[in-house]
């Protein structure tokens, strides 16, 4: 079945054949500016993780630690507010979006080729601005609440203003590709035959336009705040801390589909692929898709349950916050359903989409546990909650972002990777990333509250597994990394189309040409045509 | 004594049914978990791609209406019902029973501070009777605090300008953490303090060896305060109504708004009629009272209020 749909051998350099410092800087092809951001959010994924090992580190011991109270304030500060906001949001829309939608819908690039140059450009003047904030570093947690933030000494209006920048690109980003999705595609590809990270990535940049204007203007307001003393948040000028709270998550909660739906999206290209067999459930995935980035608008107060708000607005959005369970656990059924029956090979792209779903599940199973009123007052701002949202973010998104890694990386770079060091990597990541992260379940259900620098003697043991883990985690990561260093270099010659794919991104040249196709190519069915039709259908 | 909040068994009622909470959801996520990891980790090595078989070809199966139409209905139904559970126990949570005796709290960066109705105060210990409910008011003077006990499995933020609560009603004597939960700046991790809960007798006994004879309780100042800026002139204490609203048996019951709405007289509802009176304006009344914003101290409107609550 996969005679005709390999493509081109990858013995040209295709659209990486200009070489030069300017022939990227001011390059209006999407997979260049996808590439360039890829290896920036890609620098501050090590280099958030490099905190997390040293907050890890000081962990070790209750008491002070090597380094002081405040320093680590400002590693979890910085953990958080670098991986939030310049690698998970941007890593998978603006990497791999910006490469791949055009791609996969059939174009020769998106909508507005220039916009997208100068939201990258807008992306890293806003990163300029965030390292200048270094001067004071900032020590409020990357959730800024006030008046603590309004009234730190650190560089919070800088930050802030940085932040703001890195939104406003988030914001062309996603304007972008809703316009490349809509006008773009190919001829025959209508909606329902548009690869499910399409679909994905459709939801996440309706979130990240509608959302995102809320939070540049939260930071506008928290710095008239600091620079005016406005007191929009301060209760002895007639303003209230908990506005600043209802602000923030009102972004800051969508936001977190803006991270998962990207890699939903991904794994569901890789499972079909892998397994040989068609999406189980496609129009309920991609229906999914959007019934959660509209759902996720209305339950940012679970975030604030204990923080002082009504109670009765706490048990409606309680109760709106277990809506979104149920779309979220549709797409992982489908998944599951689509092995059945499969003839699935376990390369590396589908390793790291198998374990995203492993990992997923643990991390949606612990979801009500917060949802629930009862016992979201016992786990409010404990390990519990770190610990769910690394599941769900590290488990899910970056795990989905390695698969796709993995499963694209022949097609960008015209090599193949390691198999036997990407298994390697897989295997240190898994055990690692459990072995930190599930010990923090435990913590937080005997009440460690998370952000202490400091912890009473009895939590020590945990702590101390859960950092020995996250050695074993950066070990896997550090093999991956020289996994992509080394195939970059001295990887074998990928062909067009490796994985036997069919979508429309592996229809072409590993890498690709400028122009992608060099004819636009017309479409006639879905991209999940494998197996064969009336044979043993249940 | 009894750090560890699981092991701390039987330590309130109301612990006891957010752990029933916890377990219900515990059961159904273990069957889902094991449900669905079974079925991805059986599939995976069922349908593996072996030598021999490469070429064989796959069913096309699309989709399947009954199994789709189960796994929407039979999630949601659980959900449902894992709402509805902690949405009772929230209840409880939040219901402080009629009679709990209050203590104000004042957090600050990084202490708090934790004053009695009889004037005594301390810092970083409180003191409560075995058996008896108690409800925690709590305040802060700069930025957001949280107020964690562990070992009952409850927790509120602490916010300044505002009054927040929690109660308990210890069944166990012991000496039990409060741990600070909202991040509030560097010494965030050492903001710790106890909660030492004596049985009945013991804690008299400590009472009375505590108590000093110059020792005014807040509502007295609260009184004088009362007195000395002419409040009485419009409220009057025998419940008669003048130009404003009487305060006799105000605290705890239901008033009736201008605007419609009803509302249960509280500390907040007290705190925003002394420092913005026209917010909420009694069914009946002008809204003619001036503001004692600045002109008041945070201390004092506490204390007002502890003299409001005795006017019965």
């Amino acid at each position: 079945m996969a005679d005709g749909i390999s493509g081109a051998s990858g013995t040209g350099r295709g659209y990486l054949a200009e070489t030069g410092l300017r022939s990227w800087a001011f390059s209006l092809d999407h997979k260049r500016i996808g590439v360039m951001y890829l290896y920036t959010t890609m620098f501050f994924f090590l280099v958030g993780g490099l905190f997390a090992e040293l907050l890890r580190l000081k962990l070790m011991t209750p008491g002070p630690g090597f380094v002081s109270d405040k320093t680590y304030n400002v590693f979890f500060t910085l953990h958080g507010a670098l991986m939030i906001f310049l690698f998970i949001i941007p890593a998978i829309p603006s990497a791999l979006g910006n490469f791949f939608i055009p791609m996969m819908v059939g174009a020769h690039d998106v909508a507005f080729p220039r916009l997208n140059l100068a939201g990258y450009w807008i992306f890293l003047a806003g990163i300029v601005v965030v390292i200048a904030s270094l001067v004071r570093p900032m020590d409020t947690g990357w959730t800024f609440y006030t008046p603590y933030s309004a009234k730190s000494g650190a560089a919070v209006t800088l930050l802030s203003f940085g932040l703001f920048l890195v939104g406003m690109s988030s914001i062309l980003t996603g304007l972008n590709f809703i316009i490349t999705i809509h006008t773009q595609r190919a001829p025959g590809m209508t909606w329902s035959r548009m690869p499910l990270f399409i679909w994905g990535m459709y939801a996440t940049s309706v979130i990240q336009v509608l959302a995102t204007p809320v939070i540049g203007m939260t930071f506008i307001l928290l710095a008239a705040e600091r620079l005016f003393g406005v007191g929009f948040f301060d209760p002895a000028k007639g303003g209230d801390p908990l506005l600043f709270q209802h602000f923030f998550w009102f972004y800051s909660h969508p936001v977190v589909y803006v991270m998962i739906l990207p890699a939903m999206g991904i794994i569901s290209e890789i499972i079909p692929v892998f397994s040989r067999k068609p999406i189980f459930g496609y129009k309920a995935i991609a229906y999914s898709s959007m019934a959660i980035a509209l759902a996720g608008f209305l339950v940012w107060g679970h975030h604030m349950f204990v923080s002082g708000m009504s109670s009765v607005a706490a048990v409606i959005f309680s109760l709106l916050t277990f809506s979104v369970a149920v779309p979220t656990g549709v797409k992982v059924f489908n998944w599951i359903a689509t092995l059945y029956r499969g003839s699935i090979s376990f390369e590396s792209p589908m390793l790291y989409a198998l374990m995203f779903i492993f990992l997923f599940i643990i991390g949606g199973l612990t979801g009500p546990f917060l949802g629930s009123l009862g016992t979201n007052v016992q786990l409010h701002d404990t390990y519990f909650v770190v610990a769910h949202f690394h599941y769900t973010m590290m488990g899910g998104t970056v795990m989905g972002w390695l698969a796709g890694l993995h499963y694209w990386f022949p097609k960008m770079t015209g090599r193949m990777l390691s198999e036997k060091l990407a298994r390697r990597a897989a295997v240190l990541i898994l055990i690692g990333f459990n072995v930190t992260f599930f010990t923090m379940f435990i913590l937080g259900y005997k009440g460690m509250p998370r952000r202490w620098a400091e912890y009473p003697v009895q939590y020590q043991t945990m702590h101390i597994i859960a950092t020995v883990g996250s050695w074993v985690l950066a070990a896997g990561i550090i093999v991956m990394v020289w996994n992509f260093t080394r195939s970059l270099y001295r990887g074998e010659a990928a062909p067009g189309n490796p994985w036997g794919a069919l979508t429309l991104e592996w229809q072409t040249a590993s890498p690709p040409p400028v122009e992608n196709f060099e004819v636009i190519p017309t479409v006639t069915e879905w991209p999940y045509s494998f197996g064969r039709k009336g044979a043993g259908d249940a | 004594m009894t750090p560890y909040p699981s092991d701390a068994v039987g330590v309130s009622r109301v612990a006891g049914r957010i752990d029933s909470v916890f377990l219900f959801i515990v059961v159904i996520a273990l069957i889902f978990f094991f449900l669905t990891q079974g079925t991805l980790i059986w599939f995976a090595w069922r349908y593996r791609r072996r030598k021999g078989n490469e070429g064989e070809s796959t069913p096309y199966i699309t989709g399947n209406r009954l199994l789709e139409t189960l796994w929407v209905v039979i999630p949601s139904a659980l959900v449902l019902a894992i709402f509805a559970y902690g949405w009772i126990v929230f209840r409880d949570i939040r219901t402080a029973p009629a009679g709990a005796a209050d203590i104000n709290v004042v957090a600050r960066q990084w202490l708090y501070e934790f004053r009695y109705s009889d004037g005594r105060s301390s810092i970083n210990e409180v003191r409560v009777p075995l058996g008896k409910p108690v409800r925690f008011v709590l305040t802060s003077s700069d930025v957001l605090h949280g107020f964690y006990l562990p070992a009952f499995r409850i927790k509120q933020d602490i916010v300044p300008g505002r009054y927040t609560d929690l109660w308990v009603q210890p069944e166990k004597a012991g000496s039990f953490d409060i741990y600070c939960t909202q991040y509030c700046g560097t010494g965030h991790s050492t903001m710790r303090a106890k909660m030492i809960v004596m049985d009945a007798a013991d804690y008299r006994r400590w009472v009375a060896g505590e108590r000093k004879p110059d020792l005014a309780p807040p509502w007295m100042k609260g009184k004088g305060l009362v007195e000395r800026y002419g409040c009485l002139g419009c409220h009057g204490v025998d419940g008669v109504d003048r130009i404003g609203p009487t305060f006799k048996g105000l605290y705890g019951r239901k008033v009736e708004m201008s605007d419609g709405s009803a509302l249960i007289a509280d500390e907040s509802y007290f705190r925003e009629s002394i420092l913005d009176p026209t917010a909420k304006v009694v069914k009946g009344f002008d809204p003619v009272m001036p503001t004692y914003k600045g002109t008041l101290k945070e201390d004092e409107i506490a204390e007002i209020i502890a003299w409001l609550k005795t006017v019965k």
